[in-house]
């Protein structure tokens, strides 16, 4: 992915827009006159082409493009998602499937009681729309810009949650773990949790 | 030595290698030009074109040959199986044939032998060269007939009625140059041109046979028997797989045969660009033929532009095209040529000669202004009262009344 070269925005469209101006004259105009269209193709033969090479060349997307969803983290490392399946009835394509669990002091996932046990996405039914993530309560679920879904058989295109789920970032630990010492699901959710302590990272019951 | 009799002396075997030579030719200039064709419309449409296969591309279209060779062979239920195997055999067999005539050198060593690269050279060349073209369109014919279905057959016929109109008009810019050169023989016509090409000579002859060849071939803009807009794929739209292919061979190979008769009777065949005569003696001759696929390639350049720049045509147009302008032109043009050219056999003094040429242009320049001023009388008789309200229902529109907006 290293030589993935990053191109410029002159687009040729772009600068054709600046510069067009209204057509005014509709006359066909004198024989010699409708010739131009010959210079036209060919003066167009030594201009920069608008194509993408894609696979070697890859334009950034729009930065609110609807690609791949993610299941976001709290900054313990603890998982966002609750379970609560806002996000399946949500969708108007019936691509989200959702199992809530209970969460228990041998194994915590999220903080408070409910965690997303199974979390499936189908990628052969989501449509992109985004209703998904305006229903989240808990912004577990958002989409990355990531558009590379394609693939060879219909198994590999229904996302399980280990392959939605966010990479633990620094500070974070992987669940399952105690919550942060002295701290409630409030606290999660009003951001009074920066990081992870080190009484989380060894699990007293296992 | 002439060409013909170098041909005459040719042993059996030769003339073998000479025809594998002229279909390998044939070949090899179809698949590149494929792949050019399509690079340089890219490149015209701000486009890169094909780029995959192999360096530049440039194994598209074996790629393509491939692909279409594994492909499912179809035949309709409906069609008549038999008529519709032999109909791209025909088209593709007759495209390859017009180049037996074609002299791609002038004299040169072949293993040993005096001869030219052209496999025989008939006292009527040229017309054989239509009458093949001609049986060509049988192919396209048969093809549409026989495939049982709508589109085809419509195809077929626009395409039949098209190439059969086009060929009348070429025909008849080919008469100037018989008349010049004295000769049907594709090495005679090629001879006539050492001192100035007819391109130069017979310049309407010349100009009429580029655009024929453009309808001859069903190219665009006069693709209408393939107009994939409104008949889908024309004649060949129910042909799958290798029998496809043929047909785009033909195609092709069509485009490369009009283009070598173009080159042989009007830009001075397999010789040099003036000025650089001295180029036909290198390779002991061969070079003459990079001369030769050079013009061929020019001409073939001129038909991928075309088809960049121009839409496609309407069909009544198209024909009133053909019949209406192409063919008097023609025939006028005919008649003035043969004038001048029994007055200069006659010897007539050249004043004369100047005052009827020039007595022709001065002819043409008052039949154009005149066509010109009644043309533009009959439009603005002709043009419709914008004012009036229309003759056929219009939907009524929430504050907009029609009369007043048009009147004011």
């Amino acid at each position: 992915m290293d030589n993935l070269t990053p191109r410029d925005s002159e687009y040729g469209l772009e600068k054709a827009a600046s510069e067009s101006k209204p057509i005014l004259d509709q006359s066909a105009g004198s024989f010699f006159k409708q010739l131009l269209g010959f210079w036209v193709t060919f003066v167009t033969q030594f201009k920069k082409v608008n194509t993408v090479e894609y696979p070697e060349v890859k334009e950034p997307t729009a930065e609110r493009f609807h690609g791949r969803h993610q299941l976001n983290r709290h900054p313990d490392g603890l998982e966002k998602c609750i379970g609560c399946e806002l996000c399946a009835w949500a969708c108007p394509a019936d691509a989200i499937y959702v199992e809530g669990g209970d969460n228990t002091p041998d194994a915590q996932y999220s903080p408070g009681e409910r965690y997303g046990k199974v979390y499936q996405i189908n990628y052969l039914r989501c449509v992109f729309c985004g209703l998904c993530i305006e229903a989240c309560p808990t912004r577990a679920l958002t989409m990355t810009n990531e558009y590379e879904l394609a693939d060879d058989s219909r198994r590999k295109l229904i996302f399980e949650k280990e392959d939605l789920l966010a990479p633990l970032r620094q500070g974070m630990l992987m669940p399952p773990h105690p919550m942060y010492p002295d701290s409630t699901d409030t606290s999660y959710y009003k951001g009074e949790v920066t990081g992870s302590h080190p009484s989380q990272e060894s699990n007293p019951h296992v | 030595m002439n060409a013909a009799a170098l041909i005459g002396h040719d042993p059996g075997w030769l003339i073998a290698v000479k025809g594998l030579i002229v279909f390998v030719l044939c070949v090899l200039l179809t698949l590149m030009s494929v792949w050019g064709e399509r690079r340089i419309v890219a490149r015209m449409q701000m486009r890169l074109g094909p780029n995959r296969v192999g360096p530049f591309g440039l194994l598209q279209s074996l790629a393509d040959g491939v692909k279409l060779a594994l492909k499912e062979d179809l035949i309709p239920k409906a069609a008549d199986r038999i008529v519709f195997v032999i109909a791209p055999v025909i088209s593709a067999t007759t495209c390859f044939m017009a180049f037996a005539v074609m002299p791609l050198t002038g004299e040169v060593n072949l293993f040993g032998h005096k001869t030219v690269m052209q496999l025989t050279d008939l006292p009527v060349g040229v017309l054989y060269v239509l009458a093949i073209a001609s049986v060509g369109v049988y192919g396209i014919v048969l093809a549409g007939w026989s495939s049982g279905s709508t589109y085809p057959l419509l195809g077929g016929l626009r395409s039949s009625a098209q190439v059969i109109s086009y060929e009348v008009a070429m025909g008849l810019s080919l008469v100037a140059v018989f008349i010049y050169s004295g000769s049907m023989s594709t090495s005679d016509i090629v001879a006539a041109q050492h001192k100035w090409w007819y391109a130069v000579v017979l310049f309407p002859s010349f100009v009429i046979y580029a655009i024929s060849m453009v309808g001859e071939t069903n190219r665009a803009p006069f693709d209408l028997a393939e107009a994939e807009g409104e008949l889908v794929g024309g004649f060949h739209t129910e042909y799958s797989s290798l029998k496809f292919a043929l047909f785009f061979l033909a195609e092709y190979v069509n485009i490369v045969a009009v283009s070598s008769l173009a080159t042989t009777l009007f830009l001075g065949g397999y010789h040099a660009l003036p000025g650089l005569t001295f180029t036909e003696h290198w390779l002991g001759g061969w070079f003459c033929m990079v001369w030769f696929f050079a013009k061929v390639i020019g001409f073939f350049y001129l038909f991928v532009w075309l088809r960049g720049t121009l839409p496609r045509m309407r069909y009544d147009q198209f024909m009133k095209f053909g019949w209406k302008v192409l063919i008097p032109t023609s025939l006028l043009w005919i008649l003035v040529v043969s004038t001048l050219r029994v007055m200069s056999a006659r010897g007539e003094p050249r004043v004369l000669i100047a005052a009827f040429t020039f007595g022709i242009v001065l002819l043409i320049m008052a039949a154009t202004s005149l066509y010109e001023r009644a043309t533009r009388q009959g439009n603005v008789e002709g043009l419709p009262d914008s004012s009036a309200e229309p003759s056929f229902p219009v939907p009524h529109v929430q504050g907009i009344n029609r009369v007043e907006s048009n009147n004011g």
